[in-house]
């Protein structure tokens, strides 16, 4: 049974039809990426799943449960970490009161600070910056700091929303190198990017979205040797 | 001798003032709304404490109690009903027009039950008068009452607002609500948390000022209502240390003016003063810069 299987949803804005029945699943232990251009529903989908959005139709499944019309607040607690696009810290507060909010829903004090630490040590720099504001920090660091928030409510699995966008080629290489460390430490992660050459790169599995739909699916390293994906996608 | 009397009662008015600018501005950071409502509560709130002790004959505290208890359900309720379907209401004057419905109603719903006839509000307050400079300056019991609930209430809420958890997702919520959804706070029970705080304090506001100007109508809280607004405004909205001095200040200004320019003028240099600080600094006193970010 996958980790997580959405099945078949349909998601609107309004009257504006924004995925048009979209399907797919991640398995424990993998790092699925989804790839597409702007505007083909990529954060819609990762909304729908965290439950920032419902959807109109079909359903979503976590662990076996079904999801579709839970609360965000609740599928945190459930085990679902989301990191979102454009890092979204809380900037006017320090960058440990981020981390502590990250562990809002969690009542096991002494392994908090044991997450804390755990968080500290892949992220040097936020232990560093600790009494810092949010707000101060560089954007690859706020891109730390929004996924060291995420770790620390320690999910199971994880979705990333655009990590690498604006940010410097070092704190790309950065960032990606993270997420491998984040997977083999045990979490399962899903990848929304738009360097589809990075993503495909460090991903096991892989779905192509076009305007609300999937067009393509299949193993990251066949992606990206696919002549169509890297006409699209990595332009070459 | 008159300039410290003066200057005492404007901090005490001050203080009832910025007791009340806090509820607006903790809902306006939390809810990015501008309760209108929130002055016809105090008048509720007074309503509540003067039934009570009054009408029940129920001991000052307990009366006390009763009126924040009635105006913390009141507020839970008002958000809940009123307001929370409205707020992803595609415009904001939505919202705004509601709440002024919401005053008109609390304000129509007392006069149906309690009349129109101004009640006369005895005081809660049975401390005596503190008399100095050998009877010259004489400070009502009400006055110190007052102004020692304002230091209690900012301390204790301060120390909520930074301290405790459920402070911290307040924090979190007025910045950014989905990430505050994604780190597993309840929204929607913060805001109504926000509401329950702030009503409460209305009846506390209620009953000190009542205590100290004791006549009461359906309409007594709509001045201090909007008085109040001013100050969270002059202070920076949105900031609790600024609900905090702009009530001060602006509660000195009004005696000050009273006392030593004209009565009948005092409101406008109450609001003159609001103008001239807007001009100078858009965000309030104490108001956070609006960062525009790319």
């Amino acid at each position: 049974m996958a980790l997580l299987e959405v099945k078949d949803i349909k998601v609107y804005y309004g009257m504006i039809q924004a995925l048009k029945g979209v399907s797919f699943e991640v398995n424990e232990g993998e790092v699925v990426a989804l790839i597409g251009a702007n505007g083909a529903g990529k954060t819609t989908i990762l909304h729908t799943i965290t439950g920032l959005l419902h959807a109109k139709s079909g359903s979503v499944f976590y662990n076996g449960k079904e999801i579709t019309h839970t609360p965000a607040h609740r599928i945190v607690s459930m085990g679902i970490g989301h990191v979102p696009e454009g890092r979204r810290v809380f900037s006017n507060m320090t960058v440990l009161q981020n981390l502590k909010m990250g562990a809002f829903t969690r009542k096991d004090k002494e392994e908090v600070a044991q997450t804390l630490e755990n968080v500290y040590k892949r992220f040097p720099r936020l232990e560093e910056r600790k009494n810092q504001r949010a707000g101060t920090l560089s954007g690859g660091e706020q891109q730390m700091l929004a996924m060291g928030r995420a770790l620390m409510s320690r999910p199971k699995l994880i979705v990333m929303d655009e990590p690498s966008m604006g940010l410097s080629p070092i704190f790309v290489n950065e960032i990606f190198d993270i997420i491998k460390v984040v997977s083999e430490s045990g979490t399962t992660v899903l990848l929304v990017e738009q360097n589809a050459k990075k993503a495909l790169s460090i991903a096991n599995r892989a779905y192509v979205l076009e305007t609300g739909n999937v067009t393509m699916s299949g193993m990251a390293a066949d992606l990206l040797h696919d002549e169509k994906v890297q006409k699209a996608y990595l332009g070459e | 001798m008159s300039f410290l009397s003066y200057l005492i009662n404007g901090i005490s008015l001050g203080s009832v003032y910025a007791i009340i600018a806090l509820g607006y501005t903790m809902v306006y950071g939390i809810a990015r709304m501008l309760n209108f409502a929130h002055g016809d509560v105090i008048m509720v709130g007074g309503y509540a404490a003067f039934t009570c002790s009054m009408t029940l004959g129920i001991s000052p505290v307990l009366s006390i109690l009763a009126a924040v208890v009635v105006c913390t359900l009141l507020g839970v309720v008002i958000e809940t009903i009123a307001y929370r379907p409205l707020l992803e209401a595609a415009s904001p004057l939505a919202v705004l027009i509601t709440a002024i419905g919401v005053s008109y109603f609390l304000q129509n719903a007392v006069l149906l039950i309690f009349g129109s006839n101004p009640k006369s509000f005895q005081s809660l307050i049975s401390i005596p008068d503190l008399k100095l400079a050998d009877g010259a300056l004489n400070i009502s019991g009400e006055t110190i009452v007052t102004i020692i609930s304002c230091i209690v209430i900012m301390v204790v809420l301060t120390l909520f607002v930074n301290k405790t958890k459920m402070g911290q997702a307040m924090l979190a919520v007025s910045e950014d609500k989905g990430a505050a959804q994604l780190s597993g706070i309840n929204v929607n029970g913060t805001i109504a948390l926000t509401f329950a705080i702030g009503s409460g304090l209305a009846a506390i506001a209620g009953v000190l000022l009542c205590s100290s100007y004791p006549s009461l109508s359906p309409y007594t809280g709509a001045m201090p209502g909007i008085k109040a607004f001013v100050a969270a405004v002059f202070g920076g909205i949105g900031s609790i240390p600024g609900a905090f001095l702009g009530g001060i200040l602006l509660g000195v200004i009004e005696i000050m003016a009273k006392g030593y320019i004209s009565t009948q003028l005092s409101d406008a240099i109450v609001f003159g003063v609001l103008i001239i600080v807007l001009l100078v600094k858009p965000s309030g006193l104490l108001g956070k810069k609006i960062q525009e970010k790319v």
